[in-house]
C-alpha cells in the first residue's frame, strides 16, 4: 500500500488569519495527503507535541503577524532537540524576502508567500519529504 | 523483545505514534510488534463516540477526557475523519476542539483518516486501541466520523458506545429506523441549551421503552452542553454504571471476544485484499479480468471463483 504523506498545518502565534492555512490544507488534501489541522494560537511546544503524536512527515507553519523569525525558529529548534530533524518544515504567510535565508539556515526548508500557486507547495513537499 | 514495542510499553509517545503509523500503513514490521503489544493490552476501557456531523463529538470528548484526567486516569483519543474517495487525502480537524489537551502528557491524541473503510472507523483503529492500551492509557476514546444511519462498526470495538444526538434533527420516524439508533449503550443529547431538546428526549424515551422490553438494562439518556461543560459528570457516571453492568453480567468478556473476532476478520480482509490487488503478479490478471467483465466476455462470479480458487487451493 502506498504510504500517505502526513502534514501538520499549524498557526503559531497570535494572529487570527487562517484563511491561507485552510486553503493550503485543502490543496494538500486534494493532492492525496493527510492533513492534520489544529487551529489558531499554537505555541511551538504544542506544534511539536502534536507532530510527535501524529507522526507527521511535514509541518506547515502559517504566520502573518511578523513573529516568524522567533516562532518558526522555535519550532525547528525544538524538533532538533527531540531528534526529529527529519520532519520537513515549510512556512507561509507574510515572510519578507530578506528573512528567508536565515529561516532556511534554521531549518525551514521552504517559504511560500502570498500568490504562490498551491501546486508549487505540493510539488515542493513531494520532492523534499524525507520519509 | 523488539525495541519499538518495549518503548511503547514504557509509554514513550514517539514510539506509540510510530507504531500506529505502521498499523495505518500496513507496514511489514507491524505483525512482530503487535505480537508483543497484544500480550500487554486489554486493561484500558474503550469508549466509542458516534453521532451525526456537527453534533459536538469532538467537544464532548475533550470534556470527557478532562473529567477522566481529574480522576487521575490517562487517556488515549483516536479521532477519525473521512478520507476523500477521490484524492485519497484527508483533512483531519478534530484536534481543533481538543487543543488544550495537547500539552498534557497524560493524554495522547491521534487523528486518522478512514482510508477506504465504510463503517465509520479506520482499519488501523483496532491496532491503535491495543497500542494505546499497552502504553498505559486507562481509557481509550474513539471518535467515529460524522455518521449517517448505518455506520455502526464502532460497536464492535467499544466497551461502551455513546450515540450523540442534537435537537432538531428530524421527526420521530428517524428514531425508529434501524442502524445507529440500535447501538447506543448511552444516548447523549448534546447542545441541550437549544430549543427542541424536550422533543428529542421524549422521542428517545419512547424508543427506549419499546426496545428495552424484556431486557434488564434501560438505556439512559444524558443531556449535555459540552461547550459549557454541563452534564459531563453525569455522563462519566453513566459510563461507569454501564461498565459495572457489563462486568457483573459477564457481557464484558463476550463483547471483548467479539472485538477480537472483528479484529481477526479485519486483518484477514486486509491481507487478502492486498494480496489480490497490490501484489504485482496477481494484479495484472485481475485487471485483465475486469476488462473482460466490462466487455461481457466474463461474468464477475466466474472471475471471483477463479481468483479465490488460486488462493484457497
Amino acid at each position: 500500500m502506498e504510504r500517505k504523506i502526513r502534514v501538520l498545518v499549524a498557526k503559531p502565534g497570535l494572529d487570527g488569519h487562517d484563511r491561507g492555512a485552510k486553503i493550503v490544507a485543502r490543496a494538500l488534501r486534494d493532492a492525496g495527503m493527510e492533513v492534520i489541522y489544529t487551529g489558531l494560537h499554537q505555541t511551538a511546544e504544542m506544534i511539536v507535541e502534536t507532530a510527535v503524536q501524529e507522526d507527521v512527515d511535514v509541518i506547515g507553519l502559517s504566520l502573518l503577524s511578523g513573529a516568524h523569525m522567533t516562532l518558526f525558529r522555535d519550532v525547528t529548534k525544538l524538533l532538533k532537540e527531540k531528534g526529529m530533524s527529519e520532519v520537513l518544515v515549510v512556512g507561509g504567510g507574510i515572510i519578507p524576502e530578506e528573512d528567508v535565508p536565515a529561516l532556511k539556515k534554521a531549518g525551514v526548508a521552504g517559504c511560500f508567500g502570498p500568490g504562490t500557486p498551491c501546486e508549487e507547495i505540493v510539488e515542493f513537499i513531494k520532492k523534499n519529504v524525507k520519509r | 523483545m523488539s525495541d519499538l514495542a518495549s518503548k511503547v510499553l514504557k509509554g514513550d509517545p514517539r514510539s506509540v505514534a510510530r507504531l500506529i503509523s505502521f498499523a495505518e500503513n500496513n507496514s511489514s514490521e507491524l505483525a512482530d510488534e503487535m505480537r508483543v503489544i497484544h500480550k500487554h493490552s486489554g486493561k484500558a476501557y474503550v469508549v466509542g463516540v458516534t453521532g451525526v456531523m456537527g453534533s459536538g463529538k469532538s467537544t464532548l470528548i475533550f470534556e470527557l477526557a478532562r473529567a477522566y484526567r481529574k480522576q487521575g486516569k490517562k487517556v488515549g483519543i483516536i479521532a477519525i475523519d473521512p478520507t476523500s474517495p477521490f484524492s485519497g487525502g484527508a483533512l483531519l480537524g478534530d484536534r481543533v476542539r481538543m487543543t488544550d489537551l495537547t500539552m498534557d502528557d497524560g493524554v495522547f491524541i491521534r487523528s486518522m483518516g478512514t482510508r477506504g473503510m465504510l463503517g465509520g472507523l479506520a482499519s488501523a483503529v483496532y491496532d491503535a486501541v491495543e497500542i494505546l492500551d499497552a502504553s498505559g492509557k486507562d481509557v481509550v476514546i474513539i471518535e467515529t466520523v460524522g455518521v449517517g444511519q448505518a455506520e455502526v462498526d464502532v460497536v464492535k470495538i467499544a466497551d461502551t458506545t455513546l450515540v450523540v444526538l442534537v435537537p432538531g434533527l428530524g421527526d420521530s420516524i428517524q428514531t425508529i429506523k434501524a442502524g445507529i439508533m440500535e447501538i447506543a449503550d448511552v444516548f447523549v443529547v448534546n447542545k441541550a441549551d437549544r430549543s427542541g431538546v424536550e422533543q428529542v428526549t421524549a422521542e428517545l424515551e419512547s424508543l427506549i421503552d419499546i426496545s428495552c422490553i424484556g431486557k434488564n438494562r434501560k438505556i439512559p439518556i444524558i443531556k449535555t452542553t459540552a461547550k459549557e461543560n454541563k452534564g459531563i459528570n453525569d455522563l462519566v457516571d453513566e459510563i461507569e454504571k454501564h461498565k459495572n453492568y457489563l462486568k457483573k453480567t459477564k457481557v464484558f468478556e463476550s463483547q471483548r471476544r467479539k472485538r477480537y473476532e472483528a479484529e481477526l476478520v479485519e486483518i484477514i480482509r486486509k491481507r487478502l485484499m492486498n494480496f489480490i490487488f497490490d501484489e504485482s503478479t496477481f494484479k495484472e490478471k485481475v485487471e485483465s479480468m475486469i476488462d473482460q467483465i466490462s466487455k461481457k466476455e466474463l461474468d464477475p462470479y466466474t472471475a471471483a471463483d477463479e481468483i479465490l480458487g488460486g488462493i484457497l487451493k
